[in-house]
């Protein structure tokens, strides 16, 4: 927050409109980005921050609206088109070739040559001059991929302000990196800032947000909810813009106080590095435990590392009292850990094939492909789920596409539990579905675990999650911040728990400025 | 780490190379290394077109039914059609330029797979070759003769023809332009990565078109070599030359999915595969398949390599969330 947040206008966005076929995704949306300034974009999933990039980089083309650069009407149809226009933008993937020498990703297509000859030693030099500005000594002539994906990021940041860029739109730039390069990145906007430079910052942390930016600017369901100074703002207010929600309207109807059953899962410590910080998890039986967070925090890198989709650097697992290695999700369903992943069209149900189908797939998959279901039993299987889920149409013979979200939601319910699981995860398992078969779904939350099954769940809608949850776990920037139980189990509390705020900002600053110079 | 490969044939090939020295009286010597470069002037010039063609992530199946076509093209443009040596080489290396440059442009505009569209390459460039002629046509040009006498006497013996030089020339000559200009770098960039090398605005179409056209252009230019080093044009000649080119530029470090590689490498790689005809040609009793099944042990030993080289790329670039 050290740069004047009154300088000259930079880049101006107003009325930009956006829609995919019936579907708009951007309501005229209005921007200003002043030099000197770091402004976030912030929004949920669906807020329409990166159609917004898109649209004004020239990825996409725009309904209607118009963009400013220097008070300037540009209208790019090619990102090359908007860097021309001095308007750069560094996404989390870097789109540099890690083949090639740091020096060559710097200046290509722009090498120093005499007659035709690339001068090497020339550019060498300069690129050497142009890393130094932004704090790096490395060595230019070696590979691009031999560095670090922080390093990578800032020869892409290099290579956009070298090519003149004015404002730099920088897509999640942190999203892959750890706490430690994350510093040294923020260092580098606050420096391009101070030289005059209009960033515009899309992230998901809001500690690097209040750690850098002068304004921000939330987005929600393609709709311009506000900008205001970052100083201005508390932490609370910022995540209701952005979540749309207003305290008081949240009503629980949560009947707490189950008995809690004994201890089936119990994971300690468990951490992946650039994903999640060490968490301890106990799971019981008979018990709903949820996870909440904002988008990024952690919550399916969390219960991933849990079902043994990724690997975790460090941390135990117990399952009744016994260590286990759950290494494979093929691990997980061999102790009888389910997952129903967030991603139900691409990750979760087989549309060609039948209700039943996708029903008895878990169950076939454990007893291996050598030992196939008898069919009669199958039938048995799929109808008593069908009858106890009350799936519509209660036909095991349709194909699963053609059902409702709800009635898949239910059918990989039915998948999972048909494998008698222990613990079953449920990533987001209401999103996509109509609000009728919402209350359905949770319903069935809170029977299962009547059953002495253990839930984890992760979902976005707190009031949900409030109903369901016996214990609810929030996450923010990857850290697992708040245990919230029985009567503390809240809409307030939850929100409250994310926004709490335990960085100092001179603390940080000093951090950064030792990272900086060990990164290099 | 890209360097290790080439240093690795280069150490073989010496190796080789003493092994044969030992072994046979006579093989140390300036005239087992000239023929070694003159025998295998044409595939060198193959495997430099192959490199650029490699490097940019890409695979040209043509070349060797290119050079067969070149070397009918010739033998009966100099003789029954009556067509100036010079000239005829001039029509048939525009000829094969032009045929690189389509190939180069289907693959870029229609967005079509290298390995097919330089195989349907393969089949008319050899089809191509039959319907002019299917017999053996030797060459009686003055010219011919001429260009085949001109050598160069190094001490000892060598001797270095002209077909030589240019092979040497052509290596020279392209290892400037791939390694040291802006076109080589955008070669590599290609092989890199097509998306990142477009978002960061290299002319991907313009570069595409003229790697296969330098492979094409390569490709006739070698079955001028070859038609030389004959004196006779053969609609079967170059018949798998295409894999031979392929196997050296592997051989030579560059790697298969792009974006790695030298051409000294490459060079390395077809004087390993000429040392091991070399060999069997100074034993004498073995049979020359046995040139094939070493080549091969050799191929699949290298990429072996390469693989373990780069699963050691792949995991230091996963270290790279680590704390530098």
């Amino acid at each position: 927050m050290n740069a004047s947040p009154n300088g000259e206008v930079l880049l101006e966005i107003s009325g930009l409109s956006k829609s995919f076929g019936a579907i708009q995704v951007l309501h005229e949306v209005g921007l200003v980005l002043r030099a000197g300034e770091i402004h976030a974009l912030l929004g949920e999933n669906g807020a329409g921050k990166s159609t917004l990039i898109k649209t004004v980089t020239g990825v996409q083309g725009r309904d209607a609206g118009t963009v400013r650069l220097c008070g300037q009407d540009i209208a790019p149809r090619t990102t090359e088109e908007a860097v021309a226009a001095g308007l750069a933008t560094v996404y989390q993937e870097v789109n540099l070739l890690p083949n090639l020498s740091v020096a060559q990703n710097l200046f290509l297509g722009r090498q120093p040559t005499r007659f035709g000859i690339v001068q090497g030693g020339v550019m060498r030099k300069r690129a050497s001059a142009l890393l130094r500005e932004f704090g790096l000594d490395i060595d230019p002539g070696r590979p691009l991929g031999s560095y670090s994906v922080a390093v990578q990021h800032i020869c892409a940041i290099a290579r956009a302000v070298d090519l003149s860029a004015r404002v730099l739109i920088l897509d999640e730039p942190t999203a892959s990196l750890d706490a430690h390069e994350v510093e040294v990145l923020l260092g580098v906007m606050r420096d391009l800032a101070a030289r005059g430079l209009a960033i515009l910052f899309v992230t998901h942390f809001l500690d690097q947000v209040y750690a850098v930016c002068d304004r921000i600017t939330v987005l929600r369901n393609g709709r311009l909810v506000g900008e205001r100074e970052t100083a201005a703002l508390p932490r609370m207010e910022l995540i209701h813009m952005m979540l749309g929600r207003a305290l008081e309207h949240s009503v629980s109807t949560r009947d707490a106080g189950r008995p809690r059953g004994d201890c089936i899962g119990a994971f300690r410590d468990m951490s992946r590095r650039g994903s999640i910080d060490p968490f301890d998890l106990d799971l019981h039986r008979g018990e709903v435990v949820g996870l909440a967070g904002l988008l990024g925090s952690g919550r399916t890198e969390t219960v991933r590392l849990v079902f043994g989709a990724d690997k975790a650097d460090s941390g135990t697992a117990q399952l009744d009292g016994k260590s286990t290695r759950l290494h494979s999700p093929r691990d997980a369903l061999r102790q009888r850990i389910g997952y129903c992943p967030e991603e139900r069209k691409t990750e979760g149900i087989v549309a060609e094939l039948t209700v039943r189908e996708n029903i008895i797939l878990a169950l076939q998959a454990r007893r291996g492909l050598w030992r196939p279901i008898p069919r009669r039993e199958q039938d048995a299987i799929a109808r008593r789920f069908i009858k106890a889920l009350d799936i519509r149409p209660p036909d095991p013979e349709r194909p699963i596409g053609l059902l409702s979200g709800g009635n898949q939601q239910k059918a990989l319910l039915a998948r999972w539990l048909a494998t008698e699981p222990r613990i079953l995860i449920l990533d987001e398992p209401t999103r996509g579905i109509d609000v009728g078969a919402h209350a359905e779904i949770i319903q069935l939350i809170r029977r299962l675990c009547e059953d002495g099954l253990a839930l984890l769940v992760v979902s976005s809608e707190l009031d949900e999650i409030v109903t369901y949850a016996d214990r609810v776990l929030v996450l923010r920037d990857r850290k697992q911040v708040a245990s919230l139980e029985g009567e503390s189990v809240t809409v307030s509390s939850i929100l409250a728990a994310i926004a709490s705020d335990d960085v100092a900002p001179k603390e940080q600053a000093a951090k950064e400025q030792v990272a900086r110079e060990e990164v290099a | 780490m890209s360097r290790l490969p080439v240093i690795v044939t280069t150490i073989v090939f010496l190796l080789g190379f003493a092994v044969c020295g030992l072994h046979f009286r006579h093989f140390a010597s300036t005239r087992v290394v000239a023929d070694l470069l003159t025998d295998n002037a044409y595939l060198g010039v193959l495997a430099v077109g192959m490199t650029f063609v490699i490097i940019s992530g890409g695979i040209d199946l043509s070349v060797g039914a290119v050079l067969g076509f070149t070397t009918v093209f010739l033998a009966l443009a100099i003789g029954p059609w009556g067509i100036p040596a010079p000239l005829a080489f001039v029509l048939v290396l525009a000829l094969s330029a032009g045929f690189g440059a389509a190939m180069g442009a289907l693959i870029q505009y229609l967005d079509m797979p290298p390995f097919i569209v330089t195989l349907a390459g393969l089949f008319l460039a050899r089809g191509g070759a039959f319907l002019l002629s299917t017999q053996s046509i030797p060459v009686n040009s003055p010219v011919y003769a001429a260009l085949v006498g001109f050598r160069l006497h190094i001490p000892s013996g060598g001797q270095i023809p002209l077909i030589t030089m240019v092979m040497l020339l052509v290596f020279v000559v392209c290892g400037v332009l791939l390694h040291f200009t802006r076109f080589g770098a955008n070669v590599y960039a290609l092989g890199g990565s097509r998306s990142s090398a477009t978002l960061m605005g290299i002319p991907v179409a313009r570069t595409t078109i003229r790697v296969y056209m330098l492979s094409s252009l390569l490709a006739g230019l070698s079955g001028i070599i070859f038609s030389l080093y004959t004196s006779s044009g053969y609609s079967l000649s170059g018949v798998g030359n295409e894999l031979d080119a392929i196997a050296a530029v592997v051989i030579g470090g560059t790697l298969l999915s792009g974006g790695v590689g030298t051409l000294f490498g490459s060079f390395v790689g077809v004087m390993i595969e000429g040392l091991i005809q070399t060999y069997i040609t100074f034993d004498g009793n073995l049979s020359s398949w046995w040139a094939k099944i070493v080549t091969g042990a050799l191929l699949f030993a290298f990429i072996a390599f390469q693989q373990i080289l780069s699963g050691g790329v792949l995991s230091s670039l996963r270290r790279t969330s680590a704390p530098a």
